[in-house]
């Protein structure tokens, strides 16, 4: 005699037991298979939705990039009047109307990059350039309007064809991205006949004069819903037609960004960010990690995974009962039986183990079954939405079954079908052979 | 020390309390020795199936003294007392207590099955006690489907497959016409004088107790004659 057979003579009559009332078994099953089916769905649009900010924030990159503002002054109470009006303040280069004075937050000057690139820990400050060309073209099939993805030199793109953007040190002329939904208005067959392709991109000067200026095409981006679905230009573009645009402007204006890109080193630890981030707060600049932009997202979403999940549960607990139910019934026409075995020299231990492994087995089979049957369904509505409501979210599959996620949950329902099984078992363990054998 | 396999003193058993309080049993002695036959007589609700019970240590006393071999019963732990009813003890009952939808086979090795037997040990020794009792033919029908008789050899077959020395038989021809209860006495007869099983049988049925080594009568939960059968006698 062996412990393994001794186990698996346990879990044979366990399992024939609750095959021995099939309808009963089958519905408990039923309400277990519901908590379980849910839990996975729930957990599964969790995995997936979580996985596609990932990869949307590897889109971002850089780990090791600081996006910078000036840090908005408090808004003036009103009843104090109006603040005082400071002639230093920078107006914003580019192609904003007016002054900037409407955006809440000052601009960035070539002081503050000074002063930035000072704080310990910066490897180098760039200054955000806002270029708004005005149309693109390929080959003399129309123009069409081209939105900028400003930020976008700085992130690693989501390919569909071609190569990333090359650096500023790189020189290799002007550059491109297009998003893939470009593609045909432009007149491109496929991603992959717009690679090493020249588009004309045009542009006003400060004086309403249009320019054009050509650029190769190095790649071409999936669609992307964080980095705003703007085409990326490298450096040299991006100066070329800054240049013309504030070709004729004035002098007296002072040049800032809004926005200031910088570097850090990538290995920093999280204290060492945050000593950056708290330094530059001191100065009054607001300094945040792609991760913490991403951050805030994540919870969002992850708090409304976490009320559906507790949903679920909230139904697998309704099964914890009707496997105690079932167990109780199953004890309660075992009676005999349980007495017979008692009296033959089983010991109510194993008597427990017996039930508790029925239940088990019934927690196992509803999460099993549920946890395929979610699969399934899973595969049908990713399909079915991948190709109407979410056709503009490429890359996004809403349903992800990770197998880490999935094992725990049938070890979570398993383990609540086992406590459910605990008292049905331990009343079971305790009867009294005589009384049972007595029982009619 | 003496050489019974059961030795019981002043033995006292009672179930309920205050008013509804019922002394099933108030202080038997009894000695039963290796091999032989004992017939516990009486009337329903006169204590024998308690008395027998307390002897299969299926239920302790609330007084007196059980010896097993010669060790009190009340210094041996549950684990002991479950293995000396799983190797030592078998049972046979009047309503045969046999799971209707396992095949005879499968009831047979209950007891092995306890004992943590491996599959084919089980199988080989449940068929030998099958062979033994001319049921090897039925091993894979359903309990359900067999006559009282052959249920009741199943259940012998069940009691004996783990080689006990002792088999309780409680009322086992209560649920049996004459002939084929003549038919399950003899095969208790036979172990008990071919295999020097003990028997320990409580019927009310005088013909089957006078078959006995030894009859001990009992009412009201006191022994009230006991009667040695000397043509039986080995």
């Amino acid at each position: 005699m062996n412990i393994t057979d001794i186990i698996g003579t346990a879990i044979g009559t366990a399992i024939g037991n609750s095959l021995r009332s099939r309808l009963r078994t089958a519905l408990t099953v039923i309400a277990v298979f519901i908590g379980a089916f849910t839990l996975t769905i729930t957990s599964a649009i969790g995995t997936g939705i979580s996985s596609y900010i990932d990869t949307q924030v590897a889109g971002f990159g850089a780990a090791d990039v600081l996006s910078i503002t000036i840090t908005a002054d408090d808004a003036a109470p009103t009843d104090d009047g109006p603040a005082p009006y400071d002639p230093d303040q920078a107006i914003a280069a580019g192609g904003f109307q007016g002054d900037g004075s409407e955006f809440a937050t000052s601009v960035l000057t070539a002081d503050d990059v000074d002063i930035i690139e000072g704080v310990e820990g910066i490897l180098d400050v760039n200054p955000v350039l806002q270029v708004t060309p005005r149309y693109v073209e390929y080959d003399g099939n129309g123009k069409f309007e081209l939105a900028v993805n400003a930020s976008a030199a700085l992130s690693t793109p989501d390919l569909a064809a071609g190569s990333p953007l090359q650096g500023a040190a790189e020189s290799s002329g002007n550059q491109i991205l297009l998003i893939t939904s470009d593609l045909d208005s432009l007149g491109f067959e496929t991603a992959n006949a717009a690679v090493g392709e020249t588009v004309m991109i045009g542009t006003a000067d400060y004086l309403g004069e249009m320019h054009e200026v050509g650029a190769t095409v190095a790649g071409v981006q999936n669609q992307s819903t964080l980095t705003g679905g703007g085409g990326a230009l490298n450096q040299a573009l991006t100066d070329e037609l800054y240049e013309i645009q504030n070709t004729g402007k004035p002098g007296n204006t002072t040049e800032g960004a809004f926005l200031a890109m910088a570097h850090f080193d990538a290995a920093s630890s999280e204290e060492e960010i945050n000593t950056i981030q708290a330094d530059l707060a001191a100065q009054g600049y607001t300094a945040v990690t792609v991760a913490d932009q991403i951050g805030i997202i994540q919870t969002v979403i992850s708090g409304i995974v976490g009320v559906l999940n507790a949903f679920a549960v909230i139904a697998l607990i309704a099964a914890g009962f009707g496997i105690i139910n079932t167990l109780l019934m199953s004890v309660q026409e075992w009676t005999r039986e349980i007495g017979l075995m008692k009296a033959m020299g089983m010991g109510g231990g194993r008597i427990y183990t017996l039930f508790s492994i029925e239940a088990v087995f019934i927690g196992f089979l509803g999460s099993i079954i549920g946890a395929l049957a979610a699969m399934g369904t899973g595969a049908i509505a990713n399909n079915f939405l991948a190709g109407t409501v979410l056709a503009d979210l490429e890359g996004l599959q809403v349903l992800r079954f990770a197998p880490l996620p999935m094992g725990a949950i049938t070890l979570l329902v398993m383990l609540i079908a086992f406590l459910a099984g605990t008292l049905p078992a331990r009343r079971a363990s305790r009867q009294n052979p005589i009384d049972a054998l007595r029982y009619e | 020390m003496d050489t019974s396999v059961l030795a019981v003193r002043n033995l006292s058993k009672s179930y309920g309390r205050g008013t509804a309080r019922f002394d099933a049993l108030k202080g038997v002695s009894l000695q039963i020795q290796a091999g032989e036959s004992l017939a516990i007589v009486g009337k329903s609700g006169s204590g024998k199936s308690t008395l027998m019970h307390l002897l299969a240590l299926l239920d302790t006393p609330d007084g007196g003294v059980l010896l097993v071999k010669g060790t009190d019963a009340s210094e041996l732990s549950v684990k002991q007392v479950s293995r000396l009813r799983n190797e030592d003890f078998g049972f046979v009952f009047q309503q045969f207590f046999l799971t209707p939808n396992a095949t005879v086979l499968e009831n047979v090795v209950l007891p092995l099955k306890i004992a943590g037997v491996g599959a084919r040990e089980r199988k080989a020794r449940g068929m030998a006690v099958l062979e033994k009792l001319e049921l090897a033919d039925k091993a894979k029908n359903k309990a359900i489907n067999l006559s009282g008789g052959q249920k009741q050899r199943v259940v012998i077959a069940r009691a004996l497959v783990n080689n006990p020395t002792v088999i309780f038989a409680d009322e086992p021809t209560g649920n049996l016409d004459t002939v084929t209860g003549r038919l399950v006495e003899d095969i208790l007869f036979s172990l008990n004088k071919e295999h020097g099983i003990t028997l320990v049988i409580v019927t009310h049925d005088v013909e089957l107790a006078a078959r006995c080594d030894r009859r001990m009568f009992i009412r009201d939960g006191r022994e009230v004659q006991s009667l040695q059968n000397s043509e039986n006698s080995p």
